[in-house]
């Protein structure tokens, strides 16, 4: 098994909820794929959709964007700004060629350590599923369009 | 200047040691560029561990230190403090949590290591790139609002205004007292819950430091720690508190009746009432709803036989607005709707009762001025109490509700002294954790009650047997027996669940707070801050954050208000420097970033075309950073190039 494919998935999560979640997995010691690397954003607000393509372009497999759910967020509504935000995001990734399954939007509250671990299980192995999504070559033709988006 | 990094890894005993190697962690922080100084330490958060990245900054001249363990969430600000006492900006400090989301949470080490690797250096990138900032100090209003008139709301309201500070104590029901108010006795002392609770409500009323405010509720709350502003919606009263003699006269002619919440609905109040005899502040309030005059327009006996002519048909709600530094949340808790318990025969017999029912039956002030009696007014010869109904269990609630074994107790006590009934307790497991209790448990193992080890599966009056005819049948498998018992009695006691209040989820939102996966109000720390939410200034106090019995509820709000003065006394507090900031220059004045600020932060400038931000309005969420087209707002402390730097460093890609 040790030549199977692991998925390279970053997690763009705001620090209230699902930050904050992912620490209650860990206080209470739950076990999950350590295929996950988060990157903390004070609301899922801030994630700008370049962030997500960034991480495909640097050679993810997934991203994960998470964070509190609708009504909960710490700044009122940033996270409906996202929900908002998102399916323009989803066609960005289909236009690149990314299957949509690449990326997930998830609502995960502090108090849901259980939630973090099985969205992180189930999306390590529907990426795997997918096997790698080797970004340079496939969008080999478009990388430059890519980096006009990163900009920012 | 290049950045100088200092990175520091922390075993935090075996905590993370046990799974990642942490010395190749350091060794490959080391290698690094622009880290100069890498090395690993059993406690990093300990004083030698602090002393340790002290005494780095100023020898290896670092600009940038990274420690690595546990989550920003715990010790973030421990070594922000101490890079600040060695002369480095705080701001420059970055965490790395390779305890929380890696040693605790993988079991296989080289995997771990790896992952841990992947996580400082995901630090190291943003650090390498972080910005001093400064703090930003505001004053902190003097003033803390209280919400919830029940013991703990009563408590932490007379702690915060004998130290000398104004309270804002909001209360929705006529009068403060909260459940307390309705039982009869309190375990294991057996105090009169009355006489012990009514001295202090009056106190409440009388404090020169607090402003009661009954039949009220929080609309709604901006701002921030040390300033909020709250809109609190004053019912309409009907009733002029001024001129009210509480003479009561208008309690007895109001001619029309409705079900009394107080006493559980087992007995009726008027339209104009308060809600119990000993009720504070004693005037009472229309409750427009039932009220004959605001039903058809005729009625008004209450005004005829009003003297002090107190009774106000104009009256109208009112919205007032008060400034207060600091909120606690006492909004109690409420009970699980045992309607939904059908196997246990609640609102299907009429010798089924719950806790809260049996409290008001017993009471003196109750439906049957304290005797405790069948329906039919007959003395039941034998009673059931059936405990953790609803509670430990996976298809109610999971979590113990804490005070029903003792209350259980209490009840068999009280039955048994007042009508020499026998009686059964129908148990899983005796908990008589508290002062007292165990001691109290005892005294009634010796008074005869009967103690069943297993949770009643149903009760039915389908007899099977002569002696079960006219009863009610409580059916269960004794454990200790490994027998399935059929005991017919005359009433059975339910000792429903605690449960979050129905409107919690609003609560919630209305201040701030989260909820853990059982409903109740999240505290920051499970147990070191169990009085504080995420937000700061916002503090609980009582059963809102989880079933509490009263001494555990009192120490609660004492510690709420505690924690809420030293907010107060300090007078200043540091807010968020990490907030947005308009580059000018960058800026098309297209006015995107205003609808998307969830504060009203952002603002068009009419002179220079752009948009402006108010730097103290602003929480630095970040949405308006995301969605400007321009790319003309910075998030301080989570800008573009800093989140870019990360997701790049996230894997060895
Ligand atoms: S703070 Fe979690 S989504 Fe806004």
């Amino acid at each position: 098994m040790s030549h199977e494919f692991e998925p390279r998935i970053v997690v763009l999560c705001c620090n209230w909820c699902t930050y904050a979640g992912a620490d209650l997995a860990g206080t209470s010691r739950m076990k999950y794929a350590p295929n996950v690397r988060l990157v903390r954003v004070m609301c899922s607000g801030r994630v700008d959709p370049s962030f997500v393509l960034r991480a495909f372009q640097d050679g993810a497999d997934g991203v994960l964007i998470a964070g509190c759910h609708p009504g909960d967020c710490h700044y009122i509504n940033g996270n409906l700004k996202t929900l908002r935000r998102y399916p323009a995001l989803e066609t960005l990734i289909a236009q690149f060629g990314i299957e949509p399954d690449r990326m997930r939007l998830e609502w995960i509250s502090a108090a849901e350590g259980d939630v973090f671990v099985h969205v992180v299980n189930e999306m390590t192995e529907q990426v795997r599923a997918l096997g790698p999504l080797d970004w340079k070559r496939r969008t080999a033709m478009t990388v430059p369009a890519a980096e006009s988006h990163t900009a920012g | 200047m290049e950045p100088r990094i200092g990175v520091f890894v922390c075993h935090c005993g075996t905590n993370i040691a046990g799974v990642v190697d942490v010395r190749r962690v350091a060794e490959a922080a080391a290698a690094w560029p622009d880290v100069v100084y890498a090395t690993e330490y059993k406690f990093m958060c300990s004083d030698p561990g602090q002393g340790m990245v002290k005494d780095a900054i100023v020898k290896h001249n670092l600009t940038r230190v990274v420690v690595a363990a546990c989550s920003p969430r715990m010790h973030e600000p421990t070594f922000r403090k101490a890079c600040a006492m060695a002369g480095l900006n705080p701001y420059l400090f970055e965490m790395a949590n390779i305890r929380e989301h890696c040693s605790w949470v993988h079991e296989d080490k080289e995997a771990a290591t790896l992952k841990a690797i992947d996580i400082v250096r995901t630090s190291v990138a943003k650090a390498r790139l972080l910005e001093p900032l400064q703090a930003r100090v505001v004053s902190v209003t003097p003033k803390v609002l209280v919400v919830g008139g029940g013991v703990a709301g009563i408590q932490a309201a007379l702690d915060i205004a004998n130290a000398g500070t104004k309270v804002v104590l909001v209360e929705r029901s006529q009068s403060i007292g909260g459940h307390m108010a309705q039982l009869d006795k309190t375990f294991p002392t057996l105090d009169c819950s009355a006489c012990i609770l009514t001295p202090k409500m009056v106190q409440v009323a009388q404090h020169p430091n607090i402003d009661l405010m009954t039949w009220s509720e929080v609309e709604s709350v901006e701002g921030f720690v040390g300033n909020f502003k709250v809109k609190i919606r004053r019912k309409a009263r009907y009733v002029d508190e001024a001129t009210c003699t509480s003479c009561g006269v208008c309690l007895e002619k109001c001619p029309k009746k409705v079900p009394s919440e107080f006493d559980e609905g087992m007995m009726t109040r008027k339209s104009i009432f308060r809600s119990f005899p000993q009720a504070v502040p004693g005037k009472p309030v229309i409750d427009k709803e039932s009220c004959t005059y605001f039903k058809n327009g005729k009625c008004k006996i209450c005004e005829i036989f009003c003297e002090p002519k107190a009774i106000r048909w104009d009256d109208e709600d009112r919205v007032v607005e008060e400034s207060v530094g600091a909120i606690i949340v006492a909004t109690g808790m409420g009970l699980i709707d045992p309607h939904g318990l059908g196997q246990w025969g609640y609102g299907r017999f009429p010798n089924v009762l719950t806790g809260l029912e049996f409290e008001r039956l017993n009471n003196a002030t109750g439906p049957t001025g304290g005797r405790i009696t069948c329906k039919d007014g007959s003395t039941p010869k034998s009673v059931a109490i059936l405990h953790c109904v609803g509670s430990r269990d996976r298809n109610h609630k999971e979590y113990c509700s804490r005070v029903c074994c003792m209350y259980a107790l209490k009840f068999a006590h009280l039955i048994k002294e007042k009508t020499h009934a026998t009686v059964y307790n129908f148990y899983i497991d005796m908990r008589c954790f508290g002062k007292g209790y165990e001691e109290f448990y005892n005294r009634l193992l010796h008074e005869g009650v009967k103690f069943i080890r297993g949770k009643a599966a149903y009760v039915t009056n389908q007899a099977l047997t002569d002696e079960e005819t006219g009863h009610l049948v409580v059916s269960a498998e004794s454990t200790t027996l490994g027998q399935v018992l059929r005991v017919p009695v005359d009433m059975v006691i339910l000792a429903s669940a605690v449960a979050p209040q129905k409107d919690a989820e609003a609560v919630a939102r209305l201040f701030g707070m989260g909820r853990s996966p059982d409903g109740f109000f999240m505290e920051k720390h499970p147990k070191l801050e169990p009085f504080s939410t995420a937000t700061d200034g916002v503090y609980l106090a009582g059963s809102c954050q989880s079933p509490k019995d009263i001494p555990d509820t009192v120490a609660h709000g004492a510690a709420a208000a505690s924690t809420a003065m030293s907010l107060i006394s300090r007078g200043t507090v540091e807010v968020e420097a990490a907030v947005a900031e308009v580059l000018t220059d960058s800026c098309s004045g297209c006015k995107i970033c205003q609808d998307v600020c969830p504060y009203g932060a952002l603002s068009f400038h009419a002179d220079t075309r752009v948009a402006e931000i108010n730097g103290s309005v602003c929480k630095g969420c970040g949405t308006c950073v995301a969605t400007c087209p321009s790319g003309a707002i910075v998030g301080r402390h989570f800008n573009d190039r800093q989140i870019l730097a990360q997701i790049d460093a996230a894997f060895l890609w």
